[in-house]
């Protein structure tokens, strides 16, 4: 099979991959996990505000690939005025682009341009690893978050 | 080598044929293991069509064949590291398992508390998590021989770390994420002055230095079958005659014993002592049959093959724009790790994948050496006998697609 580089390094992909936004540290975060996957050494801290069961703020830090730095710039972005649940709905959703590439979920927006890395089953780590990050932060896990669930 | 000598060198190996998404398989990951010529695949096969049987202890035509063939591969193994004796090299898993070994059996016997293990800045995991968790054990303490800019370590500062509390020193022969080779027989003749005796993790110098564990005199030598083009699942603790006899066992179970009561155990002698259970009898065999394809080849001129492939790639590779190189040892194998500025390996990896070639991203099992020069990760390419000048022709071109990519 051949495989379609530029269909998973898409413009969108590569401008949140190098050019990260919200990339900083955020002082009067509330929610705040680390993420970080053991395989490759990608690490993440996550920030968050969250006011009245609603995301106000959001941003990160950290070193990764530009599969993981994109999911966690884009994600950033989205998450905010989004209640908890529905960040948490987005995961579920995302995490089902891509593994099995169903893109039915109408709330996907930008994180549509991530959906080719079902065709890269080594990368979906790296593109979850925000996210998996997010879940801990909202649920106050203590344990640092791992893209390793056993 | 000549063109044709290497044409026909790779025809032994059957995966070098292989398509990976549609391009020819450009394989650059020797380090982590090497691909495996017919006559090894094959004596597996043979192992199991006509063979086999389980060894040492059965008197049957079956059981004796396997039994002579098993121990025909550890005298194989004796020659290949000039050992002085066969049973001074055990079968084991693989180095790490090789190390625990050590670490578990010498550490159980000769350790105590408040004593000191010496290992280098640039080892593997293998070669720091076992003393780590033998220290743990033990309240022992670990000590570091540092490491300078070059990727080389800093041996000013070896015989400091010596006190009469040091116990054993545990070093690589040459890095797998840096590809230092270490002068590893100063340094044992250093242990050796202070008494102490020396483990070399061998698991990258066996594929491309000749080795000789009288030369080194090194107290134990690990290295694992599958980086020298053999099997996985087995490879080789190499230790003197005395130490394995005075270590005690680190497994039990059957074949290891000489007599078992509920009362008293009485041990086996070396080898067997340590090789408990049904080992990876065809595995071992076809180490064997590894050993005589290195020995059916011209050997000194595959060692030249590979060193021009490396001064080749790193020569090629500098023309990309923002390649550095992590490691400029003066001594090094054919192994080159490096970064390009503002690309993570990862991505770099899954981008020259899609040309069909394999090279390995990410920390290498070697997270204290990312920290010394930091990086998160390097993106790493090592060579092996098959490889060949249009192969890093091909990865060149595939590294500047990444800075094209990335709009470096």
């Amino acid at each position: 099979m051949n495989i379609n580089i530029s269909e998973l390094y898409q413009e969108l992909i590569i401008d949140h991959g190098t050019q990260p936004r919200n990339y900083h540290a955020m002082s009067d975060a509330n929610y705040t996990a680390e993420g970080f996957n053991p395989l490759c050494g990608d690490k993440i801290k996550l920030y968050l505000l969250i006011e009245h069961d609603i995301v106000n703020k959001a941003s990160f830090e950290g070193a990764g690939c530009a599969i993981s730095t994109a999911s966690a710039s884009i994600m950033t972005e989205m998450l905010v005025g989004k209640t908890k649940q529905e960040a948490l709905d987005l995961f579920t959703d995302f995490k089902k682009l891509i593994t099995t590439g169903d893109d039915t979920c109408t709330n996907l927006g930008k994180l549509l341009a991530l959906a080719s890395v079902k065709n890269f089953p080594s990368r979906i780590k790296c593109a979850t690893l925000s996210w998996h990050t997010l879940d801990s932060a909202i649920k106050n896990k203590e344990a640092i978050a791992s893209t390793e669930e056993f | 080598m000549r063109f044709l000598e290497l044409e026909k060198l790779r025809q032994c190996f059957p995966i070098l044929d292989k398509k990976v998404h549609g391009m020819p398989l450009i394989y650059l990951d020797n380090a982590a293991t090497t691909q495996k010529p017919a006559v090894v695949i094959d004596a597996i096969t043979d192992y199991y069509q006509n063979i086999n049987a389980n060894i040492h202890r059965g008197a049957y035509f079956l059981s004796e064949e396997a039994s002579r063939y098993y121990e025909e591969a550890r005298t194989k193994v004796q020659h290949f590291i000039n050992a002085k004796l066969a049973k001074e090299c055990i079968f084991v898993q693989g180095t790490t398992k090789a190390i625990n070994l050590v670490a578990n059996s010498y550490g159980e016997k000769y350790i105590t508390a408040g004593d000191e293990i010496i290992i280098s800045a640039m080892e593997h995991h293998a070669n720091i998590v076992p003393w780590q968790l033998l220290c743990e054990r033990k309240k022992a303490t670990l000590k570091i021989i540092p490491m300078l800019p070059t990727g080389e370590l800093d041996l000013t500062k070896l015989e400091a770390l010596f006190t009469p509390k040091t116990k054993i020193l545990s070093i690589v022969y040459a890095s797998n994420s840096l590809g230092t080779i270490n002068p590893i027989k100063e340094i044992i003749k250093t242990a050796h002055s202070f008494g102490v005796p020396v483990l070399v993790d061998g698991a990258q110098a066996i594929a491309h230095l000749p080795i000789d564990v009288q030369d080194l005199d090194c107290d134990f030598f690990a290295f694992s079958g599958h980086k020298i083009y053999g099997p996985m699942g087995i490879g080789v603790l190499y230790g003197k005659e005395k130490w394995l006899t005075e270590m005690p066992p680190y497994e039990g179970g059957g074949d290891m014993i000489l007599q078992v009561s509920f009362e008293k155990t009485t041990y086996n002698q070396i080898p067997i002592k340590f090789e408990p259970g049904t080992m990876p009898i065809p595995e071992a065999i076809a180490l064997g049959a590894t050993i005589d394809f290195l020995n059916s080849l011209d050997i000194p001129a595959i060692r030249s093959h590979e060193e021009n492939l490396y001064n080749y790639a790193t020569e090629k590779l500098a023309t990309i724009p923002g390649f550095k190189i992590i490691g400029t040892a003066a001594h090094k194998i054919s192994l080159l790790s490096f970064v390009l500025d503002g690309v993570h390996p990862h991505d770099i990896s899954t981008i020259v994948d899609g040309a069909g070639i394999a090279v390995r991203a990410g920390h290498h099992c070697t997270m204290p050496v990312m920290e010394y020069f930091k990086v998160p990760a390097t993106t790493r390419v090592s060579f092996g006998m098959y490889n060949t000048f249009a192969e890093i022709d091909a990865l060149t071109q595939a590294l500047l697609k990444v800075s094209k990519v990335f709009k470096r």
